[in-house]
């Protein structure tokens, strides 16, 4: 077994709740979707491409984005829907970009496929703008090494794996999760870091995430 | 029950969360209005959930407005029309609406930091306001309301801190803020907590019901708007190719002479096939429960729905769900993933012949349905939600740190 390496700082595991707020707003088109994406707060669009995981989280592979749902099963287009469906998600670093992106996809679609914007769904089909409320709080779990942190995580809620892993990233802007983060700067390890930080998060059911980063850790320090 | 009781359904980590949040509240008191303290919907949540918010710490109460029958009269009226239909309410309704409000201004004593006030009967309390913080949560379908009823009560709900509506289609253009929080089922109550296997079998055959044979059941009462005709309809197109039972079960008004004519419609269109069991039942939760159970394939062919909770009582028992996208219900179901959504007595029938033809198909749906419902639609997640609304009435960012 390998030496057990005391971190400099410890690690404290939050956990994430969150309400959902209506915003009023909604569209019952690709068009009216697309303004809408334009002007919606970030927490809006924070919403709707990451609901599916913490609702849906026992699914794998979990449903898409809900503008990618949206527009291919209640529009009808699939081309749309599948473009996207296959953002990476993973490689931006911020909502304000991801927005961008969701953008540009809707926007080339619309001016190589203008039949497009004539579809429209049912008033009762629409598409409902929401956001996200986020509450952070402190778990009881405080580790100091990666013997301890393994223990955590197998314990700590998906809501707190939820947190570190995709909120702190995306919504808080740091510039990786917390875990590779702490890994790095207070153990030291920055092999097992990035080996972390490489995953695709987005493809992973929460408990399926649970048991990898764990796998990885106990494998580090067995 | 006890708050504990439910942490072998939700995990300990989950019901550590709760308390954490309750305890972030345990210096506000959370005031809860509304019209009745017995019979329906809001009173039979907040019978459930107050005493576990209580356990929590919360210091919360409940009390309930005065009202004749005039006064009631008129709020049914309202009721009507908010779901668009009914006659038209009048200036002398909105009279008697005002005085019996004006009488309860008057008399209740408001003793909340947060008065939480339910669905339109008790709405005009809010002219009481002080420096307190006063939240509306709308238990109805408002997506299609009358205007002048609407009006009427949106001069008062913009006097509150926020709004609660239970499916994004009943939201509307309101300057204050609106949240969203569902309704829920309380896994532990008789109509959702497991039964042994010997009641569910005499319960069917109580009823004749074979249980060795396939059983597609919409459990309703038994009203136009839950379209039984269409159930019956359906059935008899998966019929001409696949051997099967259908039960329609449901709660029937004796005093309710729309629900007698609609059952006896329904007999009618039965008549004739001994495989379609016709049940009126009053309030036997746990018959309804055993009935869930004992299905292959549940169904809820709703032409219009509220929130429609019998698919989350059913995507609770794991069971295959084939339902109408209408009110609430594509929350509890994103087709294909854990349930299937149909629009059509064609769409419906085909939906069921896949299911009863695909039990692994089927299987992987109900499955995926009762996880669906345990992270998002038990009462434990309801009583989440509300701690965390109280909780952002005090904090004015969209990341809150606690």
């Amino acid at each position: 077994m390998k030496e057990i390496v005391n971190a400099k700082e410890p690690f404290n595991f939050y956990t994430r709740l969150h309400l959902t707020e209506l915003t009023g707003l909604k569209a019952s088109s690709i068009p009216e979707l697309l303004i809408l994406i334009k002007e919606v707060p970030e927490s809006s669009i924070y919403h709707h491409t990451h609901r599916f995981l913490q609702q849906h989280q026992y699914l794998s592979p979990e449903p898409p984005n809900d503008f990618a749902y949206w527009v291919g099963n209640v529009i009808g287009d699939d081309k749309l829907g599948e473009k996207l469906a296959s953002i990476d998600t993973v490689q931006f670093v911020s909502i304000g970009s991801l927005r961008e992106k969701i953008v540009s996809v809707i926007e080339d679609h619309l001016k190589s496929h203008p039949r497009s914007a004539d579809r429209f769904t049912m008033e009762d089909e629409a598409f409902h703008f929401m956001k996200s409320l986020s509450f952070i709080m402190p778990t009881q779990y405080t580790v100091g090494n990666l013997r301890e942190f393994a223990e955590a995580l197998k314990k700590v809620t998906i809501d707190s794996i939820y947190f570190h892993i995709f909120e702190a990233r995306l919504r808080l802007g740091k510039k990786a999760n917390d875990f590779s983060l702490w890994i790095e700067s207070s153990i030291g390890d920055k092999e097992l870091a990035d080996k972390i930080l490489k995953m695709d998060p987005y493809t992973y059911t929460l408990e399926d995430l649970r048991k990898s980063i764990v796998k990885m850790v106990e494998k580090r320090i067995s | 029950m006890r708050i504990d009781e439910y942490a072998s359904i939700i995990g300990q980590g989950n019901i550590d969360d709760l308390k954490a949040i309750a305890d972030r509240l345990k210096d506000r008191t959370i005031q809860n209005i509304n019209s009745t303290a017995v019979g329906g919907g809001v009173a039979e949540i907040l019978t459930r959930m107050i005493p576990l918010l209580q356990e929590l710490g919360v210091a919360v109460t409940w009390d309930v407005i005065k009202g004749g029958t005039k006064f009631f009269e008129v709020t049914k009226k309202f009721h009507n029309a908010l779901h668009g239909q009914g006659d038209a309410v009048t200036a002398e309704d909105l009279a008697v609406f005002m005085e019996t409000s004006q009488n309860n201004i008057e008399e209740m004593k408001v003793t909340g930091d947060i008065v939480f006030v339910h669905d339109p009967q008790p709405i005009a309390l809010v002219r009481k306001r002080t420096d307190n913080k006063w939240l509306w949560r709308c238990h109805v379908d408002v997506s299609n309301p009358d205007k002048t009823v609407w009006d009427f009560l949106r001069d008062f709900i913009v006097r509150y801190d926020a709004s609660v509506f239970s499916a994004p289609t009943f939201s509307q253009n309101l300057p204050i803020r609106q949240v969203l929080i569902s309704p829920s089922i309380d896994p532990l109550s008789d109509k959702n907590k497991d039964l042994p296997e010997e009641t569910i079998n005499s319960v069917l055959a109580k009823y004749n019901i074979d249980k060795d044979r396939p059983i597609v059941t919409q459990i309703s009462r038994f009203d136009k708007l839950k379209d039984p005709i269409g159930v019956v309809s359906a059935y008899k197109q998966v019929k001409k190719h696949l051997d099967c039972q259908l039960v329609l079960a449901g709660g029937g008004a004796t005093d309710d002479p729309e629900g007698i004519k609609v059952y006896e419609e329904v007999k009618n269109e039965a008549s004739g096939d001994s495989d379609i069991h016709v049940l009126l039942l009053s309030q036997n939760d746990i018959e309804i429960n055993a009935l869930q159970r004992a299905s292959t394939v549940i169904v809820q062919k709703s032409l219009k729905e509220g929130f429609g909770l019998t698919v989350a009582e059913a995507l609770w028992k794991g069971k295959p769900v084939v339902a109408s996208h209408v009110g609430g219900i594509p929350l509890q179901i994103t087709h294909k993933y854990s349930g299937l959504l149909c629009h059509s007595v064609e769409g419906a029938a085909f939906a069921i012949k896949q299911l009863l033809n695909s039990p692994a198909y089927a299987e992987k749906l109900g499955k995926n349905g009762k996880e669906h419902i345990r992270n998002n639609f038990l009462i434990t997640r309801h009583i989440k939600d509300y701690l965390l609304l109280f909780l952002s009435l005090y904090y004015k960012e969209d990341i809150a740190y606690l």
